[in-house]
């Protein structure tokens, strides 16, 4: 991967530019089955996100940590509880809470500039920012496949190309859903380092979704373990660890070994939830 | 084997010309001022044969020919064949089947009044009509898609009008429209509106909804997500609707001719069927034949314009 030289990190007035803080406070969510019956996903979650953070949901599936990043994506409304960014109430999604999903999700119908300039275009501010499209395919190192249809590119550089998408607009916040769980391990390894770049490139506040330790470890100032039934947050730890982190450093590895502890897989053996 | 291949399409327009000079012709199909068919055939053959000659310096006319030589020639041998069983053995009702002669002396001598009044008046009305239906159809079809509300007052009006077959309508439509070209009009709009509005709005409940998320946390709003998320995913079922429309549209032209429009292409074929031209019929038919098969080329060739992100992900 090609270390692009800098890039504007001073928005214009209106934009976000990365500075965004999240608070959930005491967060209710539970989903209408067809037949009536109601389920909890999360039940009063806290949770707050500094401005400039970056910061991992981790835990098993069922614990709520999709619900809770489409509540602050605006995708949803919880049915109780509240929750802001830089104070003021999350309504319904916009180009401030940018989203990335484990699939790409490019709009097969553009070229990557295109999908790229959909934000820029969506929010009629194409004219003036017209050069931020290249800028932000510079970032993710796609300058040369503006021109590419999405079917034509790799899945990590999909990914990337979503990432530049996400990030053209500037968001307060960049909320990441299993963003590299369809990868394989190298393309995996090398877009944690990419994030990383862009995270502190641009300093936005990021929270990712994973079900991935190491991932979490490597990239996060804070990793955020949550528990289902019903979903709610467990611990939150602070990885002390100046980037570059290495993988295999023994704190790493201890840390490690701590969170799989939380997360019930570490080794020793408990009493099981159910007997078969 | 293959070399030789591209003689056969030469060869047997050759052997068309011999069958026609040289055989006598029945009495019972009636003559016609110049040999035709005769001339067709050799400008056939000269033009075959020079491709056959000369036609592997190019690589991808060689390529070509190679691999409809099997085709043409075999094609001018029907032709050859058909002109046997008519105008030299007369082996065929001669009022019902003319000999080629005679078709092609129609076409020839006719084509001004074929092309530039019958064609260009069904050219109109099928515009007219299926930019109609198509432009309607695309209006329903996206509101059914996007609004509930449309959905619960359009949905039983395509249930119900949408299977007849618009060619039922023609009893009622002649009579309550002012002119029949506006009543023929509609009646292809019809043919078209159905089609273009249920694929429109089966191709927007079949985006993904996804799509929809993402467009939304990238500060789309509900206008422009229909006009630039829906819309183009569901061109692909857009495109299937217009193919099946223009089917429905060609049926609904020539009905229309021929029970009511009083010009047209379809209001000759049957005119000159009531008066047992049946030469007439036949080049009616080849130009109906001809133009219809030029608007679905045009058609694919948009389709393939438009839809080029498809290219590998979806053949039909």
């Amino acid at each position: 991967m090609v270390m692009p030289g800098n890039f504007p990190r001073a928005g214009n007035g209106t934009d976000g530019d990365g500075l965004g803080e999240i608070r959930a406070e005491n967060v209710v969510k539970a989903f209408r089955h067809h037949d009536g019956t109601e389920v909890a996903a999360l039940s009063g979650v806290e949770l707050r996100v500094r401005a400039g953070e970056f910061v991992s949901l981790i835990g098993p599936s069922g614990c709520g940590k999709s619900t809770l990043l489409r509540l602050i994506a605006g995708l949803i409304q919880p049915n109780s509880g509240r929750l802001s960014i830089d104070g003021a109430e999350i309504a319904g999604p916009d180009w401030e809470k940018g989203l990335v999903f484990q699939n790409p999700l490019l709009f097969p119908w553009m070229n990557i500039r295109d999908n790229v300039a959909f934000g820029l275009r969506a929010r009629k501010v194409y004219r003036e920012r017209k050069n931020e499209v290249e800028t932000f395919l510079k970032l993710v190192g796609l300058e040369k496949f503006g021109r590419s249809y999405p079917h034509q590119l790799s899945g990590g550089m999909a990914q990337r190309a979503s990432l530049a998408r996400a990030l053209v607009n500037r968001p307060r916040v960049l909320l990441m859903d299993e963003p590299l769980g369809a990868l394989d391990a190298f393309t995996r390894m090398n877009m944690q380092d990419e994030i990383l770049r862009i995270w502190r490139e641009r300093k936005t506040t990021m929270v990712m979704v994973t079900h991935d330790v190491d991932e979490a470890l490597y990239l996060s100032d804070r990793v955020v373990v949550m528990s289902p039934g019903p979903g709610r947050i467990d611990t939150a730890i602070y990885i002390p660890f100046s980037r570059p982190r290495a993988r295999s450093d023994p704190d790493f590895l201890h840390l490690r070994a701590t969170i799989l502890k939380i997360l019930n897989f570490g080794g020793q053996s408990r009493e099981p939830n159910y007997q078969i | 084997m293959t070399k030789l291949r591209v003689w056969w399409p030469p060869l047997s327009a050759l052997a068309a010309v011999a069958v026609d000079l040289w055989l006598s012709n029945s009495s019972r199909q009636p003559s016609v001022r110049h040999p035709f068919l005769l001339y067709c055939l050799l400008a056939a053959a000269a033009a075959l044969g020079l491709l056959a000659a000369f036609g592997r310096r190019c690589p991808r006319l060689a390529a070509w020919l190679e691999n409809k030589a099997v085709f043409y020639g075999t094609a001018l041998l029907a032709l050859n064949t058909y002109n046997l069983a008519t105008k030299k053995l007369a082996l065929l009702p001669a009022i019902f089947f003319p000999a080629p002669d005679r078709v092609i002396g129609v076409l020839a001598l006719d084509w001004r009044y074929l092309l530039f009044d019958c064609l260009w008046s069904s050219a109109k009305l099928l515009f007219s009509g299926f930019l109609a239906g198509a432009a309607a159809g695309l209006v329903t079809g996206v509101a059914v898609g996007f609004s509930k509300r449309a959905g619960y007052w359009v949905n039983p009006l395509i249930r119900t009008i949408g299977p007849i077959p618009s060619t039922a309508w023609i009893p009622i439509v002649l009579v309550a429209f002012p002119t029949t070209f506006l009543g023929g009009a509609f009646l292809i709009a019809l043919a078209v509106w159905f089609p273009t509005t249920v694929m429109t709005s089966s191709g927007i409940a079949n985006v993904q909804n996804a799509f929809f998320e993402v467009s939304s946390t990238l500060g789309a709003d509900r206008r422009y997500q229909i006009f630039h998320v829906g819309i183009p995913a569901a061109m692909p079922f857009i495109f299937i609707g217009l193919f099946t429309g223009s089917c429905s549209s060609f049926i609904t032209l020539m009905t229309a001719e021929m029970l009511g429009v009083k010009n047209g292409i379809g209001w000759y074929i049957n005119w000159q069927r009531e008066m047992l031209s049946y030469a007439n019929v036949y080049a009616g038919l080849i130009i109906v034949a001809a133009s219809f098969f030029v608007l679905i080329t045009l058609l694919f060739k948009l389709r393939d314009y438009v839809l080029v992100w498809q290219k590998g992900v979806i053949k039909w």
